[in-house]
């Protein structure tokens, strides 16, 4: 794993807990329903550009802190979180060398995996709301990608 | 988990990867979390270390809303604050002769039951709470307000605004308090139609302007305009509290079942300040004290 930006801790940690905040802002209910999960772009964005500095524990934790922060069943954000943090750690090399559209295909699938998990664990938990709006912020996600990677590319330095 | 450990295998053939051990032992440490978590209290001091943690970023989060509110509230003029105030001091008025009416139809009402022997009323206790403009989720429908298990709130009690039932509390953390709402696709509250008297259960639909009664056969009397209330079975919620108005009666002759929609008479996705009720029902008479502390018995053998 060759980490493409010298993150250090910080702008990491910064970077998840401003996405956690943005994903609980009340916004007009036709724009919350398409609002991309931000914290799950921005454990992406470090699961693949600096896989070793940010490694699946950050997922983990932070999935498990937005469990807690909505109120919803302890763990299920941890493991979805973490599932897909392996997969880009898994194909980080080769998602790197993508254009930016294919890899917004790839995040879109990488965010349609992580709905589902989340929706199958709410299934099988007692608590379904099954709803074809759950494929939105996966939409939202892709669509917001270049502008993630465009805006962590310039904040944060590369090596 | 297993297509997993075969996909690590592909590209490393020699063994599977330490990165796919990791994630494996991450969530396995996560579904366990989740068992845990599903028995009610099992993870409770790792979900109250959370909450203590998340607490102040729903206060974060609420603070440019709270703030807004407090420079509005500044700058409002003189002139407005007066025309509110009589307004409100004309409600006041008329509110009073209503309960003083109220209360002498209350004091008639107690000693009709008490020569009829009948049970008294319910004590009912109230605080008022702010709901937290804090997104929990999109399609669910939950809020947060701002009391906590520090002012005395419990798990599954009801809460209501001005015009009805607003929800029931949930989750407790010690200054915060998650409330379910009417409206939310689990929640379900036994209601009473007002002109009839039929019992029967209004369920969420995930849309706040909406419930629905789905457990009415065809032939059943109901029609738009219908007030719902409380019925006070299930131990919840109070008896008489206004719930809903049905707006839609639809009978398919091809369906067993009449589709009713109704609408919830608080505004649930529009309340700021909320009230919380505390009813204890005393139909039955309480069980006598169970002993419960045996541990001095224990201590002196």
């Amino acid at each position: 794993m060759i980490d493409a930006y010298a993150t250090h801790r910080v702008p990491a940690y910064v970077s998840a807990l401003i996405a956690l905040l943005l994903g609980a802002l009340p916004l007009p209910h036709l724009i919350a329903l398409i609002r991309p999960d931000f914290l799950l772009l921005v454990v992406i964005w470090f699961a693949l550009m600096s896989p070793r500095s940010t490694g699946l524990l950050y997922a983990f934790c932070w999935g498990l802190l937005l469990d807690a922060f909505t109120g919803v069943l302890l763990g299920e954000h941890a493991l979805a979180f973490v599932l897909v943090a392996y997969l880009v750690h898994h194909f980080h090399l080769r998602m790197r060398m993508f254009p930016l559209v294919h890899q917004s295909l790839v995040v879109l699938i990488l965010l349609w995996i992580y709905q589902f998990l989340i929706f199958w664990i709410d299934g099988v938990s007692g608590h379904p709301a099954n709803d074809w709006l759950r494929l939105l912020p996966g939409l939202g996600g892709a669509l917001c990608w270049p502008l993630v990677t465009g805006l962590f590319g310039r904040l944060i330095r590369r090596h | 988990m297993v297509a997993l450990r075969n996909g690590g295998a592909r590209f490393a053939p020699t063994r599977v990867s330490s990165l796919a051990w990791r994630a494996i032992a991450l969530m396995a440490l996560a579904v366990g979390i989740m068992v845990l978590d599903a028995r009610h209290g099992s993870a409770n001091v790792l979900r109250r270390t959370l909450a203590s943690i998340v607490a102040p970023l729903h206060r974060i989060v609420e603070s440019p809303f709270a703030l807004s509110s407090g420079v509005y509230a500044f700058f409002t003029t003189r002139d407005s604050l007066h025309a509110q105030v009589s307004a409100l001091e004309a409600r006041v008025r008329e509110d009073a002769l209503t309960l003083a009416r109220l209360h002498a139809v209350e004091m008639e009402n107690e000693r009709l039951q008490h020569l009829l022997d009948l049970s008294p009323r319910d004590a009912t206790r109230t605080v008022t709470a702010r709901v937290l403009q804090v997104d929990l989720d999109t399609i669910r429908q939950r809020v947060l307000i701002d009391r906590g298990s520090d002012d005395g709130i419990v798990s599954a009690q009801p809460v209501m605004d001005a015009k009805g039932v607003f929800g029931q509390t949930t989750r407790v953390n010690s200054s915060t308090t998650e409330v379910i709402l009417l409206s939310d696709p689990n929640h379900a509250i036994p209601v009473l139609i007002e002109r009839t008297g039929l019992r029967t259960i209004a369920v969420g639909t995930g849309n706040p302007d909406r419930l629905a009664l789905p457990y009415l056969p065809r032939n059943t009397d109901v029609q738009p305009g219908d007030k719902l209330v409380t019925s006070g079975l299930g131990g919840v919620y109070p008896p008489d509290l206004p719930v809903a108005t049905v707006t839609e009666v639809n009978r398919d002759p091809s369906q067993p079942l009449v589709q009713v929609r109704a609408t919830p008479g608080a505004s649930l996705d529009r309340d700021r300040e909320v009230m919380l009720v505390w009813y204890r029902p005393r139909v039955t008479a309480p069980p006598p004290e169970a002993p419960t502390n045996t541990r001095p018995g224990k201590a002196k053998s």
